[in-house]
């Protein structure tokens, strides 16, 4: 049992913070928004320079071959700026899909090309529109087309730096690639989303706390009055116990069977949920303000929408829980279950 | 990350669910606030358990333990609540005070006090509020002044759960002259030491589960007190820290519970609210973050940390998600909710007397409200 992060993905949470950090602030968004940009090409090429595109791609494909839980600490900082591009997307469920499929495609040769994917569970497929090759899907079977080889109608969504569009597309103008595992892109996504949705809750209480210490009212910072704290103490509350649950997930995504799907659904459930309370929290805390434009929070909660309801709905997901509750043993003995570990025990 | 229980950690479940399967009671004890003879009954539970050095698993062999780290400590709770093991009446004793007398007591104290606890032959209360200091702990009045070799006590003590049967009290008392958080100590005194009234109090559920508990010109070695005078208030946020964070409260009981939920929520599905089929796996959900949560704390204090404000989240945590859970089993119950175990009609479970109990969750430990302004001042850094 070793149940924490090690140096290696602490060391890559600090570089995706760092580069982020000075990327990625609330001025860079801003200037995207009021030239109608999603993508910032400049940050990106860094990004993948950096690596972090590479991350879950298998070294046969040009990649590093690490793991979910790699890849996660990165789109929990990603979270944390409210990332604009599409790293997890592309980096963390596409690309890895491809490579799987076709790791020879001339999409995977460029680290700093992205990746867009049709999943059968999204009705819209995000940054459609600059993806160097968009994965389709057909009777379980993957297709990769570029964007030209399909017709995009954009889909307007709430947050600025999502791009979403439907796909119509012809199986004779797109390449077949055969049976692909959307289930596994599926959990990944959804354990990234979980990973993003702590990073977005943790951003949200910070601004806020930041605002309660500096805004005064009946002559103290508000941050001293108590129904104050107790809005944020709650938020903080979400997020530390959702995010041990995301970090099993992440970790067990690899045993693929019906405990590692419920403890992904989990992770994606509450730590959107996380997002979510902290953003109204912060929003409430900010007053007025917070319900500017001018106020980042608003993003936060934003990003915290739309990530919640795709990639399964917190209904699709706690479905999937659901499963694992009433079809497989219970109990305290059970919280690392996989199947065949009850069969261990009596071996033991 | 390697989420896998080593093969040692495997053999030792093993070797408690098989220990266990043999000598856990057959018929449930009754409850340990209700009688006498039920308090008894445990008591004689906490003997047997120490007769397979069971008592307290994670204390050094010398004092009565068998000196297991945080992990098996929670393997050896899981397996102590799937096997319906009865309530551990030495609770205040084993989990609270003996880790912080492990930590603060001198050798001697160590020496006599902790084996007699692991054994159950001497069991604890916590005496630490007053009618006037609850949440504003800091406010305790109780007085504790040497004389000689002796400390003398006098004052008033209230809500002290256990304390009607129990045979001795960790107290926190005030030397004269001094305020607030200076100049306390932890004295321990015997529950039938001449001058000590104990008077019990019911609880909302009728069971004697607390007492005030009436000092006057006590007198007990100076010896009894834990750590330096003036020291006490350290002392007992430690203690506080096993109470809300880890010890008091492990995961087993709340997985146990979730478990009987969806047990539950399946022999009535066909005419409960179907709504409450999310709640049922929302216990599940609350009860699987803890335990997470719990291992990660676990082996954090195993890599050297110690423990924080972040034991104010687990409190509030463990008991909102036991509220959730036992209100959602009433729910499924519908008319049934309101049955006494004496009714024939009465699930197995006493689901009203846990939620019952479950609403005491977010008062005691330090109520949810005060673990909220810890979170947010020592842990977000917010102005008092
Ligand atoms: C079942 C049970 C078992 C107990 N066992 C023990 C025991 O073994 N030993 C022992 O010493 N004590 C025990 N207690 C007492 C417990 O620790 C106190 O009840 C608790 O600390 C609250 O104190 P109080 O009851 O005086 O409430 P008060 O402090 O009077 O508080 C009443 C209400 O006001 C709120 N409040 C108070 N101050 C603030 C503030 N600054 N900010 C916001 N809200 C505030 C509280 O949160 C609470 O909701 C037990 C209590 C219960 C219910």
């Amino acid at each position: 049992m070793n149940f924490t992060l090690s140096d290696e993905q602490l060391m890559f949470a600090e570089t995706a913070r760092n580069l982020f950090a000075d990327s990625c602030t609330p001025e860079h968004w801003r200037k995207m928004m009021e030239v109608g940009a999603a993508h910032d090409d400049a940050r990106w090429a860094a990004l993948a320079e950096n690596g972090l595109t590479l991350v879950l791609l298998p070294e046969g494909a040009g990649g590093m071959g690490l793991a979910e839980t790699d890849f996660a600490v990165i789109a929990q900082e990603a979270g944390y700026v409210a990332l604009p591009e599409p790293l997890v997307e592309s980096a963390g469920v596409a690309a890895p899909m491809l490579a799987a499929l076709a790791p020879e495609h001339e999409a995977l040769a460029d680290p700093s090309a992205t990746i867009a994917i049709a999943h059968p569970l999204n009705p819209f497929v995000a940054n459609a529109d600059t993806a160097a090759a968009i994965l389709l899907h057909k009777d379980g079977e993957a297709y990769v087309a570029t964007p030209e080889q399909v017709t995009l109608t954009a889909q307007p969504s709430i947050d600025p730096f999502r791009r979403l569009f439907t796909v119509d597309w012809n199986p004779s103008r797109a390449t077949r690639l055969g049976v692909a595992d959307w289930d596994l892109a599926l959990d990944r996504a959804a354990v990234f989303n979980a990973a993003m949705g702590l990073g977005l809750a943790q951003r949200a209480v910070d601004l806020a706390v930041d605002y309660a210490k500096e805004r005064q009212q009946f002559g103290k910072p508000i941050g001293s009055y108590q129904a104050v704290k107790h809005h944020l103490a709650s938020a903080q509350v979400a997020i530390e116990f959702a995010r041990p649950v995301v970090a099993a997930a992440a970790a067990q995504i690899g045993r693929r069977d019906g405990y590692s799907r419920a403890r992904v659904s989990h992770a994606k459930i509450v730590g959107l949920e996380a997002a979510e309370k902290a953003a109204q929290a912060s929003i409430q805390v900010h007053g007025a303000m917070g319900y500017s434009w001018e106020v980042d929070v608003h993003l936060f909660l934003k990003r915290t929408v739309a990530l919640t309801q795709t990639w399964g709905t917190p209904r699709y997901h706690r479905e999937r829980i659901a499963v694992r509750v009433f079809g497989q043993p219970m109990g305290p003995d059970q919280t690392f279950a996989h199947e065949t570990s009850n069969r261990e025990l009596q071996n033991a | 990350m390697d989420l896998t229980y080593t093969p040692e950690q495997q053999a030792f479940r093993a070797g408690v669910r098989e220990w266990l399967a043999v000598h856990v009671p057959e018929a449930p004890l009754e409850h340990f606030d209700a009688s006498r003879a039920g308090f008894e009954a445990h008591r004689d539970w906490e003997r047997t358990l120490k007769s397979g050095n069971w008592g307290m698993v994670t204390w050094p062999g010398e004092f009565g333990g068998r000196g297991l780290d945080l992990i098996q400590w929670l393997i050896f709770e899981e397996e102590y609540y799937r096997a319906g093991a009865p309530g551990r009446v030495n609770q205040n004793g084993i989990f609270l005070l003996g880790p912080t007398l492990i930590e603060f007591g001198s050798e001697a104290q160590k020496e006599r006090f902790l084996p007699p606890m692991a054994a159950g032959e001497e069991i604890w209360a916590q005496a630490w509020s007053e009618p006037q200091a609850g949440s504003d702990l800091a406010g305790v009045r109780a007085t504790a002044v040497l004389d000689g070799q002796d400390y003398v006590l006098n004052g008033h003590k209230i809500w002290s759960s256990r304390a009607v049967f129990a045979d001795w009290a960790f107290g926190l008392f005030r030397t004269p002259g001094t305020e607030r958080h200076k100049g306390l100590s932890l004295v321990f005194f015997p529950l039938d030491a001449p001058g000590v009234t104990v008077n019990a109090i019911k609880k909302i559920n009728g069971h004697v589960g607390f007492a005030e508990i009436f000092l006057e010109d006590v007198r007990v070695p100076a010896f009894n007190r834990l750590g330096d005078e003036g020291q006490g208030w350290h002392i007992c946020m430690a203690t506080a820290g096993f109470e809300r964070g880890l010890m008091l409260r492990s995961p087993a009981r709340y997985q146990v519970a979730a478990a009987k939920l969806a047990e539950l929520w399946s022999t009535h599905k066909e005419t409960a609210d179907p709504a409450l089929e999310a709640d049922v796996v929302r216990a599940y959900m609350n009860a699987d973050a803890y335990a997470l949560n719990i291992y990660q704390t676990a082996l954090r204090l195993m890599a050297g940390a110690k423990i924080g404000p972040e034991a104010s989240t687990n409190k509030i945590f463990w008991s909102e998600l036991d509220i959730h859970l036992t209100r959602t089993a009433l729910a499924i119950l519908g008319p049934l909710a309101e049955l006494t175990q004496q009714a024939p009609a009465a699930d197995p479970v006493d689901w009203i007397d846990d939620h019952i109990f479950a609403l005491a969750g977010p008062i005691y430990a330090g109520s949810n409200e005060i673990q909220r302004n810890i979170i947010a001042e020592r842990m977000l850094g917010l102005p008092r």
